[in-house]
């Protein structure tokens, strides 16, 4: 079934090599040096007099100072008294002015983000002010299925295209499927009116998805006997196949578990997103092996789904053992100040290096791009930020962005600077009219 | 000025809040308030001093039933009443907090030292050295040790945490203009947000009808407990709730524009103006028949009610400058995303500015809000203070010391934010006599935080009310 797949990469592969490489931004050929600053690698060491060599876009070295020579033709950044950790990764957001599915359907499978993003969006640019290099923007939550999300790598860059983070350019894969339960996508018909009504128009959608993956299957790639494309279908296959992973927007303990209910009867890979209530049934997210999501936000309540929020979450789920990150959700909470999550995780108990994996490695594995976000490991892309101090204090503030080792916003400079203050119609009032009733 | 919330062992006192005395308060900036005088209050039943937990209903529920109930023998009635007494006894105990590093906002913290409470007032103040704390005194212990702090503007109370139609009386929507409408005619002190505030180390707060109407209505300061509004009640009339900008239209048909909005504001400023000089007239046959909302505006513009202008944008800002030039009335500016604009202008003025959340959305009204106008405000000598303010969606209530903190992040001076949160506040509202600071003789609202109370990962453990131990973190 998937004749056009190879023909959408090959489009959008070119698209995006002819416009980034003529940006020049993967030229970075001589090598760049980070030296003086604690580097935290997050799935490694942290080194207290660290050196971080990048070259090409990617980690060539990394470890303490003592240990790792810096190259003689390197251009040296010297990071005294400051700390280096990965870019932050943020799993679900609402940057760049996106848009979903529309009121003529609860389920929209077919839709895509990619679409209608903006990427001169100043949203953006507010996002590398506060460290975060790679991101999933995602449609809202007020259908069952609003469509296709994209994993962005925040390049400055003039298309959507030569943003993207390829998860599998096999089967054309750059996001995952947003999906949501409990009180946003009750409304009026066609949507559901009841949580049993959401459920089964989700069973029934992925019903027809795994009939239509049999008549695929059975056609042998025999046009004669190939079914009509349909995107919608087409997509869901891509989840029943293991292949896009599906980012369910769930808060109360009985929505989670049906979140997870369904995901193990259709087999479906899936990341349970925002899990207000998942201190409740911690034991039971941790026995399913769905990692979660967690927004952080000032107090509770604002709907009836959200009045159990409670910053202890993330030190529940940790001792429960579910593998959990945080994220923005943006503009639910601001992207210049994601590490305000994790750090009142950790003043709840979280610890130190659940904190840290919380904004990077374990988002990164949500999105299936561990292996090339999230930590600072040789091979991967030199995404990283220089902290002024520790990443969890009120008084840090990220001075410098990184991404695939060209530095992108630098506080020093007064044209970045302002998105990290705001003022003076640096902000544009863009962003996603993310509706949460 | 207001109410005075004395309470000892046996009873405590109970406000009037209709007792309206025209005398000027204390206030830097306030002509005058309403005043309200303690009254004892004359039940038969004798109630229990508030609850040591704002949202346990036990105590109340057990009380309810005693009072309601008019054959429970004598006896039991004493039992009922001397355990009440045990109770009030141990919760308003003598107390000694001590503290690494305690910020009396009168001059320098104090390393190493001691408050000492006595009758929910604060008794001494002073190093640990200088200090014999009573044996007698129950002794708490803590790395920072703060005021109550304050939240300068705030919808709590009338504004629910569920988000639903039930619990949301902050905007009312019938009506462009409503200043007759009283904050404490809808404040539920049962609020779990109340709590929440409180849990925060936020000990008073100045809450009531929400920015979106020309004029909403009024506000009030409350402390974060008491089982009744008058139990929580601080001020029970404190300003009027305006706005300027676009969020009014999107409210009400008229005013569709920000012209109209301040037409209709002017026109009902001068009938008020009117309206003041009719009921101050000699003979009482010729004052007018009593009007709610000119009440309210006449009484604004004699001083004893501030117009609380919310004005995010420049020309709003300029507005509410012009309209207090017209008309005269005490101003404080609510909101001023984009103050830094007009930091002369301000200063100028003379007015004080309750600054937006500094993480407040940038968008709308607000999109140009930026993180360091409190720092600006600050250096340009303008006084400042921190607020919750009103979201329609979340955060339900924000916190005002993690406004300040992101502030303190962003450049803002440590000792100036706090003080915005405790003593610049309380002298803004008049009530620097009673809190905002660690001084005898004044209220003991105190908080002990276990670190740099701005810092993300440190929290308050213990926060007191009038000597009450109300929050305890596990």
């Amino acid at each position: 079934m998937l004749v056009m797949k190879p023909i959408i990469k090959i489009l959008l592969i070119g698209f995006f090599l002819v416009h980034y490489m003529s940006s020049g931004a993967a030229a970075q050929e001589q090598p760049v040096a980070i030296t003086g600053a604690q580097i935290i690698t997050v799935t490694g060491e942290t080194w207290e007099n660290g050196v971080l060599v990048v070259q090409n876009g990617v980690i060539t070295a990394v470890g303490d100072a003592a240990t790792v020579p810096v190259p003689a033709d390197a251009e040296v950044i010297d990071a005294s008294g400051k700390i280096v950790m990965p870019g932050l990764v943020d799993s679900h957001s609402h940057i760049g002015e996106g848009d979903g599915g529309d009121r003529s359907s609860a389920l929209h499978p077919d839709v895509r983000i990619l679409d209608t993003i903006n990427p001169r969006s100043d949203t953006f640019r507010k996002a590398l002010a506060g460290g975060i290099t790679s991101v999933n923007v995602m449609p809202g939550s007020g259908h069952l299925i609003s469509g296709q999300t994209v994993y962005l790598k925040l390049r400055p860059v003039n298309t959507v295209e030569e943003m993207l983070i390829w998860v599998d350019e096999e089967s054309g894969i750059y996001g995952g499927l947003k999906m949501a339960n409990g009180t946003n996508p009750l409304r009026q018909a066609p949507f559901p009116g009841t949580r049993a009504r959401s459920a089964a128009m989700v069973r029934a959608m992925f019903i027809r998805a795994r009939e239509y993956q049999a008549r695929v299957h059975e056609a042998q790639n025999d046009p004669d006997r190939m079914p009509a494309r349909d995107l919608a279908l087409e997509t869901l296959v891509e989840v029943l196949e293991g292949k896009r992973i599906v980012h369910n927007h769930t808060h109360r303990h009985d929505d989670i578990l049906t979140a997870i209910r369904l995901a193990d009867e259709f087999g479906y890979r899936m990341v349970l997103h925002h899990v207000t209530d998942a201190w409740k049934v911690a034991d039971e997210i941790a026995a399913s092996g769905y990692p979660a999501s967690i927004i952080y936000i000032d107090s509770p309540g604002g709907k009836l789904e959200a009045i159990n929020l409670l910053a202890k979450t993330a030190p529940v789920l940790e001792e429960a053992g579910v593998d959990f990150g945080f994220h923005t959700d943006d503009s639910v909470t601001d992207s210049r100040l994601f590490l305000r999550s994790p750090a009142f995780g950790k003043r709840e108990g979280l610890s130190r290096r659940k904190a840290l994996e919380s904004v990077t490695i374990a988002n990164a594995r949500q999105m299936d791009i561990a292996d090339r976000a999230g930590s600072l490991e040789p091979g991967k892309d030199a995404d990283f930020i220089i902290l002024s101090g520790d990443p969890f204090s009120v008084y840090t503030r990220v001075e410098q962005t990184w991404i695939e080792g060209e530095k992108v916003w630098d506080i020093e400079d007064p044209e970045d600077r302002k998105y990290a203050i705001g003022g003076y119609d640096v902000f544009q009032g863009g962003g996603y009219g993310h509706h949460h009733d | 000025m207001t109410r005075i919330n004395i309470q000892n062992r046996y009873t405590y006192f109970m406000l009037k809040t209709n007792t309206v005395s025209h005398t000027p308060a204390g206030s830097k900036y306030k002509h005058g308030n309403l005043q309200m005088k303690p009254e004892i209050k004359s039940k038969s039943c004798l109630r229990p001093a508030p609850s040591t937990k704002n949202l346990d209903m036990s105590g109340r529920n057990f009380f309810m039933l005693y009072c309601t109930s008019s054959l429970l023998s004598a006896i039991v009635g004493v039992v009922i009443i001397m355990t009440l007494l045990i109770s009030a006894t141990s919760a308003t105990a003598q107390k000694a907090i001590v503290g690494d590093t305690i910020y009396t906002m009168e001059g320098d913290p104090i390393v190493n030292g001691v408050v000492l409470i006595r009758d929910g007032k604060i008794e001494r103040v002073g190093s640990v050295a200088e200090i014999t704390i009573p044996a007698d005194y129950e002794k708490f212990q803590g790395s920072v040790v703060t005021p109550g702090l304050i939240d300068a503007r705030s919808v709590v109370g009338l504004a629910g945490y569920y988000n639903q139609d039930h619990d949301q009386d902050q905007l009312e929507y019938s009506h462009a203009l409503q200043p007759d409408l009283r904050a404490i005619d809808a404040y539920n002190s049962r609020e779990e947000l109340v709590g929440f505030l409180l849990k925060n180390g936020i000990t008073t707060v100045h809450t009531g009808h929400a920015p979106g109407a020309v004029i909403s209505g009024q506000t009030m300061i409350v402390k974060t407990t008491g089982r009744t509004v008058d139990e929580a009640l601080v001020d029970s009339t404190t300003a009027l709730a305006i706005t300027l900008g676009s969020v009014v239209r999107s409210n009400f048909d008229t005013p569709g524009t920000r012209s109209k909005g301040v037409s209709m504001l002017r026109q009902e400023l001068i009938r008020a103006v009117e309206y003041a000089e009719k009921r101050s007239n000699a003979d009482p046959e010729r004052r007018p028949e009593r009007d709610l909302r000119l009440e309210a505006l006449a009484d604004m513009l004699d001083g004893r009610l501030f117009a609380l202008i919310t004005a995010q944008r420049s020309q709003d800002i300029m507005t509410a400058l012009r309209l207090q030039q017209e008309f005269g009335f005490p101003l404080i500016i609510d909101g001023a995303a984009e103050a830094y604009l007009l930091l002369d202008e301000i200063a100028d003025a003379g007015v004080p500015v309750i600054i937006h959340p500094t993480m407040v959305r940038t968008r709308g009204d607000t999109e140009n809000a930026a993180f360091d106008t409190s720092q600006k405000l600050s250096e340009a000598g303008i006084p400042f203070a921190f607020q919750s303010s009103y979201e329609t969606y979340v955060p339900k209530t924000r916190i005002a010391l993690f406004e300040a903190a992101v502030a303190v992040g962003y450049g803002l001076d440590r000792m100036t934010a706090l003080r915005a949160l405790t003593i610049e506040t309380a002298s803004l509202f008049g009530l620097d006599n009673r809190i905002g600071s660690l001084q005898n003789g004044k209220e003991a609202d105190i908080v002990i935080f276990n670190g740099d109370p701005f810092e993300y990962t440190s929290r308050p453990t213990h926060v007191f009310i009038n000597g009450r131990l109300l929050h305890e973190a596990n």
